[in-house]
């Protein structure tokens, strides 16, 4: 029942303000994928995805399980280059620009689109300071004063900084699950990524290190635009502002949140979020 | 359906199977170590570790006699061949683990699962062939060498494993920050593979260092320390394992009482590595 009336809150809001901010011309376009097919040898893991992700808004990926919403995600920040036998065929334009472009360099596109792990992954060898700022320090920047600027302003962004402030030498791997993925978020944070890719951030922890997160997701939109892969529909109720179902590898249907789960346009969603099928 | 009390039968013969089994299996390891240290410890006094073997007539006389150059040889061999295997030995199996898709990987894991199982006697011939022959001489750099081929494939392999273990969403997480692959193997990998790494390589050293055959015709022996500093490593230069050998083989008994000796510093040799290496990587967290 408390999940139903949250949801239903959720959407008057959200219906609220879609109309007034409907016509996406409002809004600006940060990520764009075009006709992004991800291929495992000769079968498709995800088939001409074609989405538009808009500036400082969170957009939700459901759909069942192998339905490509990862791969698809993955694909976001070319994390199948490192995987052998899968290919990318189409584009993706981050602030215009096609990231697989030849030239192009992966890990200059990953420092923009920042991800988060279905299971929190501190570095097993460092500490919580030494995780958050891994991605600065270890590309060469050593001032004190701003690595521990960056820290704190990463561990404050990721809701962490009052719990850990006094232990920030003590190893990342001794938090408990909800922090550790905060902390990951907050190392995501660190290198102030465009984009924040999180793949079933809350599916490894418990229910109240999800409603962290989920509240975390709705303060960090002010600043960064969030992409999350969910198995949990309410969560995609909850925390975006526009949903993409995906079945079976394909696109079913793009909407706002608000839309996709009252009055959705394609009756397989319907289906799909009233529990007919997946 | 079995009863509870079948089932708490069953845990306790496989308490006592697997006890036993742990026992037979130290055993032998118990009665070499007491066995060496009884019949060795006479031997073991400040000549042993400060005099040189010199001729058979000096321990037939009674004259100080004892295995300072030997010792001293060891280490030098074996603190060569480290230097040597460490940067291939590493660089092999972080290629084996990290790169799994390179095209050189297949063959490269044959070639070093054949070179494991060759017969060290033909490592200290290709140390010969490579380093001996064209030096014109028998010197503690091709034995060295030639026991760094011994260690090179069991640290390849160890690495490889080693490495595996780090699950692959944590070298994920470092690219997705915008590391580049190198840095990731670098500072989240092998940091945190840190205690396989070290123990693989001992694994390896322990192997090398007792090891005889590859000597023979590469550092070769010899009975006195070296007149010169360098002699060492361009010189021929006496070994533990080999010296052991030679005494024991020796018609002497007052040799193979020097030999059971030689048998405990090289096993005082090989814990003491173990226990140091193992204090380097004790576990911050």
């Amino acid at each position: 029942m408390i999940e139903m009336s949250r949801i239903s809150k959720v959407n008057n809001v959200n219906i609220t303000n879609t109309e007034k901010i409907t016509p996406p011309k409002d809004l600006s376009l940060r990520l764009e994928s075009k006709k992004l097919s991800v291929m495992y040898g000769s079968s498709y893991g995800v088939k001409d995805i074609s989405i538009p992700i808009y500036d400082k808004k969170v957009t939700a990926l459901i759909g069942p399980s192998g339905c490509g919403k990862t791969t698809f995600l993955r694909a976001l920040n070319r994390m199948h280059d490192l995987t052998q036998n899968a290919r990318v065929k189409g584009s993706v334009l981050l602030n215009g620009k096609d990231i697989y472009a030849p030239k192009v360099d992966p890990v200059v596109i990953r420092r923009k689109l920042g991800m988060v792990f279905q299971k929190p992954t501190p570095f097993p060898t460092m500490s919580i300071y030494d995780n958050v700022i891994a991605g600065l320090k270890l590309v060469g920047i050593k001032n004190k004063l701003i690595l521990d600027e960056v820290v704190e302003k990463s561990l404050r962004h990721a809701a962490l900084w009052e719990e850990v402030k006094d232990r920030l030498k003590t190893p990342g791997g001794s938090l408990s699950g909800g922090q550790q993925q905060r902390l990951s978020i907050a190392r995501a944070l660190a290198v102030e990524p465009d984009v924040l890719l999180m793949d079933e951030p809350t599916s490894s922890l418990d229910p109240q290190s999800t409603t962290r997160i989920e509240e975390l997701i709705h303060k960090l939109k002010k600043t960064v635009t969030i992409i999350i892969v969910t198995h949990n529909m309410q969560q995609a109720a909850r925390v975006s502002d526009y949903t993409a179902f995906f079945y079976l590898g394909g696109l079913i249907e793009f909407n706002t949140t608000s839309k996709m789960f009252t009055v959705p346009d394609n009756k397989r969603t319907e289906d799909y979020l009233t529990g007919k099928f997946g | 359906m079995k009863t509870l009390k079948r089932r708490y039968l069953h845990e306790k013969i496989m308490i006592t199977f697997i006890a036993f089994n742990t026992v037979a299996v130290l055993t032998p390891l118990i009665i070499i170590l007491v066995y060496v240290f009884v019949q060795g410890i006479g031997a073991i006094n400040l000549d042993f570790f400060t005099q040189e073997l010199g001729s058979p007539s000096r321990a037939m006389t009674g004259r100080p006699t004892g295995l300072v150059h030997t010792i001293i040889g060891t280490l030098v061999v074996d603190a060569l061949a480290i230097l040597i295997a460490l940067p291939f030995g590493i660089g092999a199996g972080v290629m084996l683990s990290e790169y799994p898709d390179h095209k050189l990987n297949p063959v490269m894991r044959v070639m070093n699962d054949t070179l494991n199982g060759m017969p060290a006697v033909l490592k200290g011939l290709l140390a010969w062939a490579l380093v001996v022959k064209p030096m014109g001489g028998f010197s503690g750099l091709s034995g060295g060498v030639a026991l760094a081929v011994v260690m090179l494939p069991i640290i390849a392999r160890s690495t490889e494993s080693a490495l595996m273990n780090i699950p692959w969403s944590i070298r994920e997480a470092g690219l997705a920050i915008g590391l580049p692959r190198w840095r990731v193997i670098a500072s989240v990998v092998i940091p945190a593979s840190k205690a396989g790494l070290v123990t693989g390589v001992l694994i390896a050293f322990a192997r090398a260092v007792g090891e005889a055959a590859p000597l023979l015709f590469t550092s070769f022996g010899n009975n006195y320390k070296s007149s010169y500093l360098l002699g060492w490593t361009f010189g021929p230069v006496d070994t533990l394992p080999q010296r052991l050998y030679s005494l024991a083989i020796s018609p002497y008994p007052e040799w193979h009482q020097l030999g059971w000796a030689a048998g405990i510093v090289l096993l005082f040799f090989v814990i003491v590595s173990f226990a140091i290496a193992r204090i380097v990587v004790r576990e911050k967290y």
